[in-house]
């Protein structure tokens, strides 16, 4: 949604309040990023540490291995460097 | 039932805080408001109130604190004068963003350096893009009743600002007068409780304060000047009901004598009485003068104050403060831009008067007469901004 399609002064709440709670999950953040992780999987033992540093709770745990959610990803590039198996690699992001 | 009661201005606000059963005060002591804290806090050592009283260590947490307080839902005061109100700058602007109704009475007081404790409003005047409602008082009597007032016109619905009520420092803080005040339970009908629009209730979870950018914070800001433009009409039925409850008669502006007046004096504060009083003697010799003293000044007033000018032709704007590098003082440029935004022409010049509280005296105020009769009569202004009362 481009900015002149949200509401106007007369529609919003006041204030800047927030009536809905957990509404910071609309906010895609993902598109802040510059560099985007790649995980090889080949390389992954899953050990987790991604996942524990994540600053975004961007990292998902699947059954066996990690995927990243690029919709809230930021691209800090936190993962990448606390991989101790060098599994992950900071692509630059292209539009 | 009322009574008359001895009280200085900062008791008198005090007084009325005390009647307006408040829920929380976070405030800090400084000079010249200190006695407003103290005699608050007397109150809730005696059991008088039942507001909480929260010991705050410095006028940055003060209003911190009220804001917290406000945003739960309680009706909340404070108090500052000066430095205080400068360390409190940053917090002005999140109660008003937040939509707090917070009341805060100011004695107003020179800001350092040098170090001064005495009278001006330059402590308002840096204050006054804050986005709250600022109302001045020119006597003990007019802040007792401003401050119950200032709770009703805060908590509207369609206002939801914070409000500060105006005294001179000393002038008014320290100086005792009579002052009719009522009865505690009429008081407490005339306010009733705050009813809030939202609290901060874990039944009903609302974010407050979440950071907003380039797609909403314009929004925000818009509805805040929308607020202030609502306040008018509120201000003016709480003056009503105000004097339907006590016979006392407020509005935005107060004009005297100005039905035929060709010269006149504008100014804030309790130099209006004394404006008055030289203009009282001067009409009793036929030199028609009158004086209009803005009660309001944020929102400004603009309809109410050119329609009290309107047949003059001289107008003398007195201002407390100095704008450093402006043209002239600020009531004076807002006085100049109202008159240019309705295409009216008036003869104007500017006295920068009482800085870190230099008197001015009645003679002061009966030359800036002449000066204005003069200029209304030649219709040429000799000195556009002129400083009263300074040593060359």
């Amino acid at each position: 949604m481009s900015d002149s399609d949200k509401p106007g002064w007369k529609s919003v709440p006041i204030g800047g309040l927030l009536l809905e709670p957990g509404s910071a999950l609309k906010y895609k953040t993902g598109d802040w990023k510059s560099f985007r992780p790649i995980i090889d999987e080949e390389k992954c033992t899953n050990c987790l540490l991604c996942w524990i540093y994540c600053p975004d709770g961007a990292i998902v745990r699947k059954e066996n291995l990690v995927a990243v959610d690029y919709e809230y990803c930021k691209g800090c590039g936190i993962c990448a460097n606390e991989c101790p198996v060098k599994a992950i690699t900071m692509e630059e992001e292209r539009r | 039932m009322s009574k008359t009661i001895g009280l200085t201005g900062d008791e008198a606000i005090a007084y009325a805080a005390k009647q307006s059963n408040v829920d929380v005060v976070a405030a800090y002591p400084i000079t010249p408001q200190t006695i407003i804290v103290e005699a608050f806090s007397e109150y809730v050592f005696n059991g008088e109130v039942e507001t909480e009283f929260v010991c705050v260590e410095s006028e940055h947490s003060a209003m911190s604190a009220c804001i917290g307080s406000s945003l739960t839902g309680a009706r909340v005061f404070t108090a500052t004068a000066s430095q205080g109100l400068a360390l409190m700058h940053e917090m002005l602007y999140i109660a008003s963003g937040l939509r707090c109704p917070i009341v805060m009475g100011v004695a107003n007081r020179a800001l350092s350096a040098p170090i001064n404790i005495h009278g001006d409003h330059s402590d308002m005047m840096g204050s006054r893009d804050c986005g709250w409602i600022q109302i001045y008082a020119e006597n003990a009597q007019e802040a007792y009743d401003w401050i119950i007032q200032a709770f009703k016109i805060a908590e509207d619905h369609n206002v939801l600002l914070p409000v500060t009520v105006s005294i001179d420092a000393y002038i008014l803080s320290h100086s005792m007068e009579g002052v009719q005040v009522q009865g505690d339970e009429e008081t407490s009908r005339f306010l009733s409780t705050r009813k809030p629009v939202f609290t901060l209730n874990p039944d009903k979870p609302v974010t407050v304060g979440a950071i907003c950018l380039t797609d909403y914070y314009f929004e925000m800001k818009r509805q805040q000047v929308e607020a202030l433009k609502e306040s008018f009409g509120v201000i003016h039925k709480v003056n009503e009901e105000y004097k339907d409850f006590t016979n006392r008669n407020y509005s935005t502006i107060e004009a005297y004598g100005m039905e035929d007046a060709e010269a006149a004096i504008i100014c804030l504060g309790s130099t209006a009485g004394t404006a008055k009083a030289v203009a009282k003697k001067l009409r009793s010799e036929g030199r028609k003068v009158g004086v209009v003293k803005p009660w309001v000044y944020r929102p400004f007033p603009t309809e109410e104050i050119l329609g009290a000018i309107k047949d003059l032709r001289a107008l003398a704007v007195l201002d407390r403060a100095c704008s450093f590098g402006a043209p002239c003082g600020a009531l004076c440029s807002d006085i100049l831009a109202a008159l240019f935004q309705k295409g009216k022409e008036l003869r104007i010049f500017n006295g920068i008067y009482g800085l870190g509280g230099r008197d001015i005296t009645p003679s002061d105020i009966e030359s800036v007469f002449n000066e204005a009769l003069e200029a209304a009569e030649t219709g040429v202004v000799k000195e556009p901004v002129k400083f009263i009362g300074v040593r060359e």
